[in-house]
């Protein structure tokens, strides 16, 4: 595999994890480029899960180096990962059902307006900031007001991605974004996936989809039995040699 | 194709159009509407009741009493509506009135001044508060189990400082804050409406108020969007402390002692309070109007079943009938 090139939004290099004596992958190279989608495919268990809470600071790795946006080993926790730049879409803990759609886009950081030593939420700012993500990327919900639980499982993935991107992200990672979704709901958040695409946000994707991942990504990363197994362009690769890498026929 | 169905799909989308309100019929006959106003409609049908029922009940002086014996409530059910909004219950919070007043009236006691007295009263209830909260995240225990031992502890603790004796507080600052008035409403009314002022704006117009709501609502997601949920559940505990010394410092005023007593109605006025004021129990669903509108329902049902004449032993019975019935309405709840 190719040394990381100067285009790599984020790109690892021998980077192991183990839990005990469980080993979860070893000596794994990868990197995904500026204004791509970049996904990760592999059968379940080939720690393409665990590569990715490395690469998003909820696993710290026992060796290997991951350089994000220039900057080398650059955060230890989730927290310092999303102050670097890297949001993730969460498969279920995504959104407060309680809250509403302007208040969850918002969440944890919300634009306030200081007088004198108290900060107040500018809640008007934020419903016209919410607005026009949601119109940017073309998502449609009833309105902003609304709580997010009365709202349909592709409407709130849609959110929870438009959250991520919102946030000015540099990378954006989506675990299985469409594993809870029904047919029509799933096409509905490919076509934001395919938007984000087209307004260059770089994105990891996680999926057990091949199809899908033909039909979203640029670049396909092949994980087998803890070990970066292949790398190959989408548009230059078939699901039958998908199939072939994953489960070791090649 | 005509205009108008062109036009249809667009009302749906999100930005450019307003919220469209539903016809008031609509509202009248949405069981959800009667649980968010549920505070609300029972106030003004009690009022209307006890109106016809009693004139006297709707006279000035009669309603400028209850608002006074009303401020109290008031001020607990608002910090009770912080913990509950978490999804967590106080259950010290009688306990923490009681040992707030004991502090006061022993340190006023001592000769250290009334000033001092009242500060440390709410800061002990405050401490009681902050314990409750710490012990419930660093320990991992449900919110129930601990703040009923602490509701043990603490009176313990109440009865252990004052010896069981009352102290009688005999402060003029005190007497001033309980009969005295500005305009039309005395000094403890005054400061339950700064109470609910506060709090209205804490809840409502700042971050902590938003991430308070998240926390109650999934406390997993929440933090896993970076929200640190155990610091806004201390947070939201030491704020019923210092509700609970708020009422202390009031109570004291009211009764010119510090009584070793726990007053059990208060607490569970207030938990009435705040499941009449439309929060949900389970959390993330708060406001601050609802409850403080509750406990207001309730002291006018005493007062006016006072005025009525009706036993003092039918009251705890028409305030549990009330809130069980609250939690019914409650279930239509959107």
């Amino acid at each position: 595999m190719s040394a990381p090139s100067s285009d790599a939004i984020i790109a690892c290099q021998g980077l192991s994890k183990h839990f005990g004596g469980v080993r979860a992958f070893t000596d794994v190279a990868f990197q995904a480029r500026r204004g791509e989608v970049t996904a990760v495919i592999g059968d379940n268990g080939a720690g393409k899960s665990t590569l990715i809470r490395c690469l998003v600071g909820v696993h710290v790795p026992d060796a290997g180096s991951i350089v994000f946006d220039g900057r080398e080993h650059p955060f230890s926790n989730p927290d310092g990962a999303r102050k670097a730049g890297i949001e993730t879409v969460h498969q279920n803990l995504a959104l407060i059902d309680e809250l509403t759609v302007a208040q969850n886009l918002f969440l944890n950081r919300e634009i306030v307006r200081r007088i004198g030593p108290f900060a107040f939420l500018d809640r008007k700012a934020m419903k016209r900031e919410a607005r026009s993500m949601l119109s940017r990327l073309s998502i449609n919900v009833p309105s902003i007001n609304q709580r997010v639980r009365r709202l349909s499982g592709g409407q709130r993935q849609a959110i929870s991605i438009c959250r991520a991107v919102g946030s000015g992200a540099k990378l954006v990672v989506m675990d299985e974004p469409t594993a809870a979704l029904g047919v029509q709901e799933t096409a509905n958040v490919e076509a934001l996936i395919r938007r984000l695409r087209e307004q260059s946000v770089s994105v990891i994707l996680v999926s057990h989809n091949f199809d899908q991942v033909r039909r979203l990504s640029d670049q396909i990363w092949v994980m087998r039995a803890g070990k970066m197994a292949a790398t190959v362009r989408s548009a230059e690769t078939s699901g039958n040699e998908l199939v072939a890498l994953v489960t070791g026929a090649a | 194709m005509s205009n108008s169905t062109e036009n249809a799909p667009a009302a749906h989308s999100a930005g450019a159009m307003e919220e469209s309100r539903p016809s008031l019929s609509a509202l009248l006959l949405d069981p959800s509407f009667w649980a968010d106003w549920a505070s609300v409609v029972g106030l003004v049908g009690l009022v209307i009741i006890f109106g016809i029922a009693q004139p006297v009940f709707l006279s000035v002086a009669n309603l400028q009493a209850l608002l006074l014996a009303s401020a109290i409530l008031v001020v607990l059910s608002i910090g009770q509506t912080f913990v509950v909004a978490t999804s967590g219950i106080d259950l010290s919070m009688a306990a923490a009135v009681m040992l707030g007043a004991i502090i006061l009236g022993l340190v006023n006691a001592a000769g250290y001044g009334i000033f001092l007295a009242c500060v440390l009263a709410l800061l002990a209830t405050s401490a009681i508060g902050f314990l409750n909260g710490f012990i419930i995240t660093v320990g991992k225990i449900p919110d129930f189990v601990v703040t009923l031992g602490t509701l043990s502890a603490v009176t313990g603790l109440g009865l252990i400082l004052s010896g069981g004796e009352p102290t009688m507080v005999g402060s003029t600052f005190l007497l001033k804050l309980a009969s005295g008035s500005f305009g039309p409403f005395g000094y403890p009314v005054w400061v339950a409406i700064a109470a609910v002022i506060v709090a209205h704006i804490v809840l409502y117009h700042t971050r902590f108020g938003v991430h308070l709501l998240a926390t109650g609502g999934q406390a997993e997601s929440a933090g896993a969007l970076g929200i640190r949920t155990g610091r806004v559940k201390i947070a939201a505990y030491t704020i019923s402390g210092l509700c609970a010394g708020i009422a202390a410092i009031l109570l004291v005023a009211r009764i010119g002692s510090a009584e070793p007593l726990i007053n059990t109605s208060l607490l569970l006025n207030s938990v009435a309070a705040v499941v009449l004021g439309g929060v949900s129990l389970f959390g993330g669903r708060a406001s601050i109007l609802g409850p403080a509108i509750g406990a207001l329902m309730l002291t006018a049902l005493v007062n006016g079943l006072t005025l009525l004449s009706v036993s003092a032993f039918y009251q705890p019975l028409a305030v549990g009938a009330i809130v069980v019935l609250a939690a019914l309405i409650m279930r239509y709840q959107k």
